[in-house]
């Protein structure tokens, strides 16, 4: 099972042809992903990575079935890459196209929340690392190899941060189910609470590991829905404790701009729902062996 | 990227934002100089920096004569002002804002912000101005006004009334209220600006509304399309290592520690520097190398990093995703030879070509300290650090 992809999601690649697409499409292909073509307009018809080339998403959607879509256009056309897709019928998107204006982010869900819920696109991103069924399909820009497959979710705004996760769990004998990066903008496709509320429904999902990080709401969102909505334990990590109030660290949503967004008052509010915390970063993969060993 | 008062004020008022009039001055002279362009017998004579708080940091001086005007612009240019924004080191005023002095009836509050979590922007409103929203928000939260603005069709006259009803005007105000209103959002939305803030805004004594203070913050990533907001950048403003970092493509804050630190990827630098604190040190920065560290870019990063006098020894951590454990020991090598380091190194590498990347740097007979695991780093290094502090002192 996993989620959003597994051996057989057709993929196309946004920005098919350009020098960071082609290396990551020929990456994705290696690792087994099921590759059907991509999009670069104007070329469409040509051949790139022994796959077809096409001039719109809707012409990937009609002739090579596509599914779902990663996303490589530069920032300043990367939004309106994502409303093709959206309005093409792709089913799941990665944006990792980090520098995405967040007035153009905004419109973008707009644009996505105009479409009845079962027929929406689901985005991932901007600025992350992409989504990887260990074992099955990778859309995205990680090692694969440092993932096993297995059974805990994890779900992360970080691409490094996360990969130092599944390679603590790797260590321990722990594999992964699905790995979900969401991206370390203020305005993103996905919540941490949209991920969670996924790996609920996958059977074989048993505990998700959460990587937060300081600043906006989102963890302790998660935090409240899986107190409320979810049978499986979640382990979190926040990253940030010693970020100054009103620093930019590195990410542009990583910012503490208000009360409740900093990583020990966000570790504080998780507590008190539950969550069971990895109180350092180094023991992300042993708190997740403690919480499946009880299960 | 934020700009000065006087930029903010320029701007909103090609939006039909009522200002006082004024002028800048880089000189005493300019100062009063303006002062006769504008007229009248009150001024007020304002430091420009990159910071709010500027009144009780001394940077907001009213003045009656044109000497007044001269020994206030004498003592403000080129002083660094400190506020609780700027931090322990300030930022130094090279610019003045002269202003006719405003007859002030009531000091209200307003402002323009993204909500994340509602990821729309909202109007904020309180009929008590002056105060710092933070301020207000902990003690009298109930005088705040929050309004959202739904993207698809922007803000509605009838909000902007609501938010002026809320202010507490009058109804003959309230048209004047719903122009400035207007007027800040359509700032936002053309110009790409993250946040703008009028604090305080306020009703003078001839019953006019007018932005007496104007801050306003733009969205970096949408610079490429704002020339001329871009063109509004005070490099005086931003810490000089910083900019540096931001110009070579790298991402930097100076921090008060003094364990520095060069790792690839945002969270996982900040995951670094958790683990630094929790085994007992401090981390100088914070710099994420980012995806491709070739050797060039490494040196870039370690001069960085030593540049700050304040650091006693220095953790690498990088896990090589696209990148190569040997690629990236090849520049730490490099790095190393060509730069006389003077502090304790700690390199700890993970991901691909991990046992190449090692080998690299054990061969090389550096005095290059190596960890396996992210907590054993992060004790070295403080380790390290401690050493050199005990050596240090005798």
């Amino acid at each position: 099972m996993a989620i959003f992809i597994d051996k057989d999601t057709r993929i196309i690649v946004q920005g098919f042809t350009g020098k960071i697409g082609t290396f990551h499409a020929q990456e994705m292909i290696d690792y087994g992903s099921n590759v059907v073509g991509g999009i670069t307009p104007g070329k469409g018809g040509q051949t790139h990575l022994e796959r077809p080339v096409f001039n719109t998403v809707k012409e990937a959607v009609e002739q090579a079935g596509a599914e779902a879509s990663i996303v490589f256009v530069p920032p300043a056309y990367a939004a309106d890459s994502i409303m093709e897709a959206a309005e093409a019928g792709i089913k799941f998107c990665v944006s990792i196209t980090d520098g995405i204006p967040t007035q153009d982010m905004m419109k973008v869900k707009i644009f996505l929340s105009k479409f009845p819920k079962e027929k929406r696109m689901v985005l991932t991103g901007p600025n992350c690392a992409g989504t990887i069924s260990p074992g099955k399909s990778m859309l995205g820009i990680m090692p694969g190899h440092i993932y096993m497959p297995g059974n805990v979710g994890i779900v992360g705004r970080s691409g490094t941060l996360g990969y130092e996760a599944a390679d603590q769990m790797k260590r321990l004998g722990i594999g992964v189910s699905t790995s979900v990066g969401i991206g370390g903008d203020p305005i993103n496709g996905s919540s941490h609470r949209d991920i969670l509320e996924k790996f609920e429904q996958d059977p074989e999902t048993k505990v998700v590991m959460m990587i937060g990080e300081i600043g906006g709401p989102q963890e302790v969102e998660a935090g409240m829905f899986a107190k409320e909505h979810m049978s499986k334990p979640v382990v979190a990590y926040i990253a940030g404790l010693t970020a100054p109030k009103g620093r930019r660290m590195g990410h542009a949503g990583a910012i503490i701009s208000s009360s409740g967004e900093s990583a020990a008052e966000k570790v504080e509010m998780l507590k008190e729902l539950g969550v069971t915390i990895a109180p350092t970063p180094a023991a992300m993969g042993e708190t997740v062996a403690k919480v499946l060993a009880k299960l | 990227m934020d700009i000065h008062e006087y930029q903010a004020k320029q701007l909103l008022s090609e939006y039909g934002v009522k200002i006082a009039a004024g002028g800048l001055a880089y000189s005493p002279e300019d100062a009063v100089q303006r002062s006769r362009e504008i007229g009248g017998h009150v001024w007020v004579v304002k430091a420009q920096i990159h910071s709010g708080a500027r009144g009780k940091a001394g940077g907001i001086k009213v003045c009656k004569t044109h000497d007044e005007i001269s020994e206030a612009a004498e003592a403000l240019l080129g002083k660094r002002l400190v506020t609780h924004q700027t931090g322990p080191a300030g930022k130094q005023c090279l610019r003045l804002y002269v202003e006719a002095g405003t007859d002030i009836a009531k000091e209200l509050y307003f402002s323009l912000l993204i909500d994340r979590a509602q990821e729309r922007i909202v109007m904020v409103g309180s009929a008590q101005g002056g105060m710092e929203i933070e301020e207000l928000a902990e003690n009298n939260p109930e005088a705040i006004k929050k309004i959202y603005i739904e993207p698809a069709v922007g803000l509605q006259d009838f909000q902007a009334r609501e938010m002026a009803f809320a202010l507490g005007l009058n109804a003959d105000l309230v048209p004047q209220a719903v122009k400035l209103i207007q007027g800040c959002y359509r700032a936002m939305r053309d110009l790409d600006a993250n946040m703008v803030e009028i604090n305080p805004l306020v009703i003078t004594g001839h019953d006019e509304l007018i932005a007496l203070d104007a801050k306003m913050g733009f969205d970096d990533n949408a610079l490429f399309r704002r020339q001329k907001i871009s063109e509004l950048r005070d490099k005086t403003q931003e810490d000089p290592r910083e900019m540096a970092a931001a110009d070579r493509g790298l991402s930097y804050v100076g921090l008060d520690g003094d364990i520095g630190c060069m790792i690839n990827g945002a969270g996982l630098a900040m995951a670094t520097m958790d683990m630094i604190k929790l085994a007992g040190g401090e981390p100088a920065n914070f710099l994420d190398v980012g995806g491709g560290a070739s050797a060039e870019r490494t040196e870039k990063a370690f001069r960085m990093v030593l540049a700050d006098k304040n650091v006693k020894a220095m953790l690498v951590n990088i896990f090589a995703g696209i990148n190569r454990c040997d690629w990236i020991a090849e520049g730490v090598v490099q790095a190393v030879q060509k730069i006389d380091m003077k502090v304790p190194l700690i390199v700890r590498l993970s991901g691909t070509n991990v046992e190449e990347g090692r080998k690299i740097i054990e061969d090389s007979g550096l005095p290059i300290i190596t960890a396996d695991t992210l907590a054993e780093a992060a004790e070295k290094a403080v380790q390290a650090r401690n050493e050199v502090v005990a050596q240090a002192q005798g």
